[in-house]
């Protein structure tokens, strides 16, 4: 029977293409995942691979065509034979590469001794034939495809023990994976499908390293297998004086986890811009005593976090989180800021809650504590988690700009340099062609996001938005 | 009515209830065990594996020192007491049971002598026969691990101590004349050459063309020169039609293919029936649970046994081929992790099958004919123990190890072995698929000379046409 291949969902808002090149044609032998056409879309001309495998029989769609997500843009005849997929030539070079198991190597042993043997022994198999190897390549990857499936149905349907599975359905090919019962175990308990992993053993043997770089590297977002950079071994520095080592403290070590994986994962650009605060300022000492008095400070961090709030209410995917799994955008309504606070331990990033039910002077008082409790070690796990959005302020030390790394899962980072006396331009509106330069206090402001969510436009927008902010408090209430 | 509750009943205390019931207490669960026998075993301890090996060494003793004749040494005509024999046989049975029983208690397990009936998925009636009471025993858990019985003939039942099951044959009431033996499967082969050895004239009837149906047939047709042998006759593709209690004997009337001269009926002095066995699943109240029953009668469960009804897991011959003590008790582990809310699986790459006859059949993974029904390709090598100096000093130069191994990686997917200590050599096979090793691998294992263990390894040496002890030339390149 004839399977349809349709245009799978491509990304976010990506409805259509325009069909760029059909790698494939009619009588071509496709696997799994081997691309079939070039699509340019708005966003950019990607490859689609293919869902089904088998021999196709018809394409549907030509150069030049516009095709829809949904729209049948080939049909492959996947009976009889089943899917000969891995054992015959792949036309297209990269698969070749994605299937190293079913290509024969060059083996020192292999089919010349085993036609001797066979000889040896009239009446034993001995099976040379193509279609006949085929059919063995079948036999081999149906059975265990059959028992794999069963496997991890039957790990989900346990509710109680095991969380559903991220991972798409097992299809991985070929004959079941050379590993040990350990590292099975190990895979399972990872719930990675072990034949998905690729062994750097000899013929493929699979170790618990392998399972563990696999697992690395879907969590990292590359997908892929072996595309996380393995750590180079450190040169002996001690050749060029003396070094001293010491122990990763935890939150050093998370701290590294947690940026590698948020670097890794997220698509980052940060954005610039400068806030007139010379007014601000103003305000800023004039309720300052106010603060205090409540047991706070009135800090740039405590006003830029009203700011922030205001600004994520215009711009609700500035407090969003990206499902990949799903395809899904994750909208927060209520709003929870985090603010980095620098500790003799490491960076610490307390969260302020409801930031848009709390006025200035409130919010000054929770800065002043967090920030308290996270130098005095106090922070428990649940202060520190549920966040939408960041805020870190190196202004108290200096800097013009920098770029803030996006906390993970959230999508946006606003940083904070330290503000500085710029000459301003400012053209008079009563003599044509005069004006002059005015001293006014600027504050260096720099926005990270995940531009996955966020196009550049919007990330302009909402930091101007603050910038504006920041120079005309009144704009907050309109 | 006495009431008590346990985190884990296991019901049926062979080598699948016992092994869970103490893995389970040695995790830290608080355990019950039920079954009718004072002690934990099963039908391996009390009726299966345990007492037949007993008298199968009785009889390999005999057998060798018949042979020793040839070897220059005679101890004349063996004088046999069946008394002393059964007795050694009850006192195997005895210490294993009651050495069983003591680590059980010292696990601090509630053993309880009786039997099982589920009121409900979390509700267990147990009637007790240590003692006259009926229990209620509510659990979190419960693990079905009843076992199997023997089959019997349909339509050919009748009632005749003469006419026995491998239990009744296990009870050694006699030594008889003459000796029916009704199937050619692994347990009338056993105990055949029990009965043969002390002295009964031994007939072998099966249905198929061959014995040992499911084993490859170069490793039977070994065994088969050896049970011609020692069996007045063997008759295959031959069916029983009729059985008769006559004076003396039962008489037989058979159909298929008899040797000429053969009459179409006789009688014999006693019958065994060992025609396969049936799994216990009809038990009382399971219709009360959701477990749900397949038309072969074994109870239906995922790869981490469990059964439909969530608190309920089952094991071990009830639920499936093979029948065997060590898949039990591998699945029992399996089955007390999984309560446990660890991800696992039943997955083996290999179960072993040993026949523990003159010379032993043993043999794990894909076997060649399986390789030939799938239509898979494999090279297969065969070691013939007449290379081998360990089995030329045993004066037992009939064996053969033989590996079935994937052409292209060499890895090994299979591993056949009949002669002499063939059930203990088989663990190597086992653990080189489950590591999923290849030849490479076990030729450059070093094995310990001279023991038969070498044949392994020479027999992976073939697999590149270097075995040392047997010339066989690669076959040239191109």
């Amino acid at each position: 029977m004839p399977t349809e291949f349709k245009l799978p969902e491509l990304g976010e808002n990506i409805a259509a293409g325009d069909v760029v090149r059909v790698l494939v044609s009619a009588g071509d032998t496709v696997t799994r995942d081997q691309p079939v056409l070039e699509l340019e879309t708005d966003k950019a001309t990607i490859e689609v691979p293919s869902t089904v495998a088998g021999t196709v029989k018809d394409v549907r769609v030509k150069q030049g065509e516009r095709v829809k997500v949904g729209q049948v843009v080939l049909t492959v005849d996947d009976g009889g034979a089943a899917q000969p997929a891995a054992a015959a030539p792949a036309p297209v070079e990269k698969q070749t590469d994605a299937q190293p198991t079913d290509k024969p190597k060059s083996q020192p042993a292999g089919a010349p001794e085993e036609g001797g043997l066979s000889q040896a022994e009239p009446g034993q198999a001995a099976k040379s034939a193509e279609p006949d190897s085929r059919e063995a390549a079948d036999a081999r990857q149906q059975k265990p495809r059959g028992e794999v499936v069963d496997i991890s149905r039957g790990a989900r349907s346990a509710p109680a023990l095991a969380p559903p599975q991220p991972a798409p359905e097992p299809e991985a090919e070929g004959p079941a994976a050379a590993a040990a019962p350990s590292v099975r175990r190990l895979a399972r308990e990872l719930g990675v499908d072990i034949r998905r992993v690729t062994g750097s053993g000899p013929d493929g043997r699979i170790s618990p390293e392998d399972v563990q770089a696999y697992v690395k590297g879907v969590m990292t977002g590359g997908g892929l297998p072996g595309t996380a950079a393995p750590s180079q071994p450190l040169p002996d520095f001690a050749k060029w004086g003396e070094v001293e080592r010491k122990p990763m403290s935890n939150i050093r070590r998370k701290t590294a986890e947690h940026l590698s994986n948020a670097w890794n994962t997220i698509p980052h650009v940060t954005q610039h811009d400068k806030a007139d605060i010379t007014a601000l300022e103003a305000l800023r000492k004039q309720y300052g005593p106010q603060a205090e008095k409540a047991g706070g400070k009135l800090t740039i961090t405590a006003i830029a976090l009203k700011v922030t709030e205001r600004a994520i209410r215009r711009f609700p995917q500035f407090n969003s989180s990206v499902d990949t799994a799903r395809n899904e955008i994750v909208f927060k309504k209520s709003i929870h800021i985090g603010i980095a606070v620098d500790t003799e331990r490491g960076l610490l990033v307390p969260v302020i809650r409801d930031v848009d039910r709390k006025g200035i002077i409130d919010l000054s008082v929770e800065v002043t504590k967090a920030s308290d409790k996270a130098r005095a070690g106090k922070l428990s796990l649940e202060d520190m988690q549920g966040g939408g959005f960041t805020i870190t302020n190196l202004g108290g030390i200096g800097g013009t700009a920098f770029t803030p790394i996006v906390n993970w899962p959230e999508v946006a980072i606003l940083g904070i340099s330290r503000g500085a006396q710029e000459p301003v331009w400012r053209a008079s509106e009563s003599e044509a062609g005069g004006g002059r330069f005015e001293p006014r206090l600027m504050l260096p402001l720099s926005l990270s996001y995940d531009h996955r969510v966020i196009d550049g436009a919007d990330a302009a927008r909402f930091l101007r938005w603050v910038a504006e902010a920041f120079e005309q408090p009144f704009v907050l209430n309109l | 009515m006495p009431e008590s509750s346990t985190q884990l009943i296991v019901i049926g205390a062979g080598p699948g209830g016992y092994a869970a019931a103490f893995y389970a207490a040695d995790r830290g669960m608080q355990v019950s065990l039920v079954d009718p026998e004072p002690n934990p075993g099963g039908v391996c301890l009390y009726r299966g594996c345990i007492p037949s090996k007993a008298l199968l060494h009785i009889a390999k003793v005999l057998e060798e020192a018949h042979h020793a004749e040839a070897w220059g040494i005679s101890f004349g005509a063996p004088a046999i007491d069946v008394d002393k024999v059964r007795a050694f046989k009850n006192k195997v049975v005895t210490q294993l049971t009651g050495g069983v029983g003591q680590v059980g208690r010292m696990r601090k397990i509630n053993y309880i002598q009786g039997r099982a009936a589920f009121r409900d998925a979390r509700t267990l009636d147990i009637t007790r026969t240590d003692r006259d009471a009926l229990d209620t025993l509510f659990f979190e858990h419960a693990i079905i691990a009843t076992g199997s019985r023997p089959s019997t003939i349909p339509g050919l039942t009748i009632d005749s101590p003469r006419v026995m099951d491998s239990t009744g044959a296990l009870d050694l009431p006699d030594v008889p004349k003459s000796l029916l033996v009704v199937g050619g499967g692994y347990i009338g082969l056993e105990l055949g050459t029990v009965y043969a050895a002390l002295g009964s004239k031994v007939t072998v009837v099966e249905m198929t063309n061959g014995l040992l149906p499911g084993a490859d047939r170069d490793l039977v047709n070994v065994l088969a020169k050896r049970v011609n042998a020692i069996c007045e006759a063997v008759l295959l593709e031959t069916k029983v039609i009729g059985l008769k209690d006559v004076k003396n004997g039962v008489s037989v009337k058979f159909e298929g293919k008899l040797p000429e001269g053969m009459p179409a009926e006789k009688t014999f002095d006693r019958v065994l029936v060992s025609i396969g066995r049936r799994p216990n699943s009809a038990i009382p109240g399971l219709e009360r649970t959701q477990v749900k029953v397949n038309q072969r009668g074994f109870i239906e469960v995922d790869p981490r046994r469990g059964t439909a009804e969530p608190t309920i897991f089952a094991i071990g011959d009830v639920v499936g081929e093979p029948m065997l003590a060590h898949k039990a008790s591998h699945e029992a582990r399996v089955a007390v992790d999984a309560i446990l809310g660890e991800r696992v699986a039943f997955e083996p790459q290999a179960i072993p099958a040993v026949v523990f006859t003159d010379p032993e059949i043993a043999w794990c993974g894909l076997t060649e004919s399986e390789a030939a029904t799938q239509k898979k390709e494999v090279t297969v090598t065969r070691f013939p123990w007449g290379a081998s100096g360990r089995a030329i000093t045993l004066d037992r130069t009939d064996g053969m190890t033989k590996l079935v191994l994937d052409p292209k990686t060499s890895r090994i997917l299979g591993v056949g072995i009949v002669g002499p200590g063939a059930g203990e050599l088989i663990s190597e096979g086992v653990l080189a698929i489950e590591m999923g090793a290849n030849a490479t691998d076990l030729k450059m294992t070093i094995h310990p000379h001279p023991t038969l263990s070498e044949t392994l390894m020479e027999s992976a040496e073939m697999f590149f046409g270097e075995a040392t002890h047997v010339y066989k030339p690669r076959r040239k390149q191109g």
